[in-house]
């Protein structure tokens, strides 16, 4: 197929008109509005970088940016050891191997809407009838307080997602040549050492993947943190993908909330370019 | 002794493994026992197994969550999204893989850059355009699927023709089939394990979505998500119906990842890696 040739063109029409109208158009006008006043209607006056100094000003929304990184820190940290280890776990030659795989990623097919209020039920009711028996003051009043929005939200994320990292790891450690294994075994190595010396290098390059998968996942989080905290109490545990809706849709500022999300585009692009960068790096090391 | 220690060692890790399976089933255990006790029962405790077993919470709650119809809607704007990226993203990859001119890369590489923008970025925008152009409905949503899912099937389009030989265009092309016939009789078959692939991967995204179907679907017609999400906060602290309806709306699920489990992790495990 050439340049020229209508077919060419026929065949990509129907999703250049996709793309170009549902993401590339509006981010197009989402920059340039975010230069103004615009109401969601019209733009009457252009403001420079009015709404952009303001945001960096106001502190809930530096609050929402700086409660994400931690939470996206804390969550890659815990997803990877998880997935991991749930990988290892379930690449043995044990029985249950492929039950325990199909339970522990049951959960990423769920939304998170729906499985925000089934643990808003975990922690609310759950954890305050345990805490009733044994007496452990701490599981009282989950979701009540910032920390413990925090910490809820963390859990729910590690427990829904790390079914995925685990898939992850798994096609790594399903491509390490067994007879390497096999030869470290009759050299006399001990588990560990195998685990050291051969699995951990040659899964390595899983570790860049779902890191930064994981970190971009954290930082779109919309739907747990709508369903289990609301952003509760006093906006405390609200993200920024949150913030950027409210500020949108519930205060209908609409030029000042486009602001926000391009600097939100800026942090998510960084990101992913970050992990472009270390990929390609890889590549030529290889 | 040395294969005894090892089996004892595979025992006790079988027994750690199945302890965390328990673990990580227990929340949807505790939704479905309390889902089936009385208001009395659930503020007695919510450990323990229901004195009686209430049907009626499943009653009401399938009747508030209009379950029929959410479940009609969902099933109808899951099945044309997939249909039409399916249709449109292979025609698309097989194009611009079949032409190596320095545009057609250009293109390609516009598609993927697409995947670095988030949602909440083009959020606003999107739904003002539509919205003057009077497209906040299901057709609307539909085309803003194709838009945002297209990206990530090409790109996996586009990997999987590097699989399939020129010869098999051109030997169609002697035989008189034009491009449209050659791509719909020939390549498109041979692209049906990366068509169950993107079918998967949008299915798992696109039926669960919250967000975008908030912005876009009026009350009458939400989907299962968006019924939930109103339903729940009409039942606050009415753990016995909110817990009925929220088993109700992910039974859909459940059902389909026992018929499909294994084309559901291949084939996440193949959009993940790549």
């Amino acid at each position: 197929m050439q340049n020229r040739s209508l077919s060419f063109w026929l065949f990509l029409t129907p999703v250049i008109l996709g793309l170009g109208i549902v993401v590339v158009i509006p981010f197009l006008y989402g920059l340039f509005y975010s230069f103004t006043d615009w109401n969601g209607i019209t733009a009457n006056a252009f403001i420079g970088f009015e709404n952009y100094i303001k945001l960096f000003q106001e502190s809930e929304f530096m609050n929402s940016i700086w409660f994400t990184v931690k939470f996206a820190v804390v969550t890659v940290i815990l997803l990877n050891i998880m997935g991991l280890g749930l990988a290892l776990l379930v690449t043995r030659n044990i029985k249950s191997s492929n039950l325990l795989r199909t339970v522990f990623f049951m959960p990423n097919l769920i939304g998170g809407l729906i499985l925000g209020f089934i643990w808003q039920f975990i922690f609310i009711s759950v954890f305050g009838d345990i805490a009733g028996l044994t007496g452990i003051e701490g599981l009282n009043g989950w979701l009540s307080t910032t920390n413990t929005g925090f910490w809820g939200l963390v859990i729910l994320t590690a427990w829904q997602m790390a079914g995925y990292i685990m898939i992850i790891y798994i096609a790594y450690l399903e491509n390490i040549p067994k007879e390497l294994i096999e030869a470290a075994k009759i050299d006399g190595a001990s588990s560990f050492q195998r685990f050291k010396n051969i699995t951990f290098p040659l899964v390595a390059p899983a570790f860049t993947v779902s890191m930064f998968l994981t970190l971009s996942m954290a930082f779109k989080i919309y739907d747990q943190n709508l369903s289990l905290t609301n952003g509760g109490p006093f906006n405390s545990t609200q993200m920024v993908a949150m913030e950027i809706v409210r500020t949108a849709f519930s205060d209908n500022q609409m030029a000042y909330a486009q602001a926000k999300a391009v600097i939100f585009f800026l942090i998510v692009a960084v990101i992913a370019l970050t992990q472009v960068y270390y990929n390609k790096k890889r590549e030529v090391e290889m | 002794m040395k294969k005894n220690k090892e089996k004892r060692n595979l025992i006790s890790i079988e027994i750690l493994g199945l302890l965390l399976g328990l673990i990580w089933i227990a929340p949807f255990y505790l939704m479905i026992v309390n889902a089936f006790k009385s208001k009395r029962d659930i503020f007695s405790g919510v450990l323990g197994f229901p004195e009686q077993l209430v049907f009626e919470n499943f009653v009401e709650a399938f009747i508030d969550l209009e379950f029929l119809k959410s479940l009609f809607n969902s099933v109808m704007i899951t099945g044309l999204s997939i249909a039409i990226i399916i249709l449109f993203s292979s025609m698309a990859g097989y194009a611009l893989a079949r032409n190596k001119s320095k545009l057609s890369g250009i293109i390609f590489f516009i598609f993927v850059a697409a995947m670095l923008i988030p949602f909440q970025s083009v959020m606003i925008p999107l739904v003002s355009i539509f919205g003057q152009a009077d497209m906040l409905n299901a057709g609307g949503l539909i085309f803003m699927y194709l838009g945002f899912g297209c990206s990530l099937s090409i790109f996996l389009y586009h990997g999987a023709m590097t699989g399939i030989s020129k010869s098999m265009d051109e030997a169609a092309i002697i035989d008189g089939a034009n491009r449209f016939q050659t791509f719909w009789y020939i390549i498109f078959p041979l692209l049906k394990p990366i068509s169950v692939t993107v079918a998967i991967l949008n299915v798992i995204w696109i039926w669960n979505d919250y967000l975008l179907p908030s912005l876009v679907l009026s009350e009458s017609n939400a989907t299962i998500p968006l019924k939930m999400f109103y339903f729940f906060g009409q039942y606050t602290k009415q753990w016995h119906l909110a817990l009925a309806g929220l088993t109700i709306a992910i039974l859909p699920v459940i059902i389909g990842y026992f018929f499909a489990q294994k084309q559901i992790i291949n084939g996440v495990s193949e959009g993940a890696v790549k």
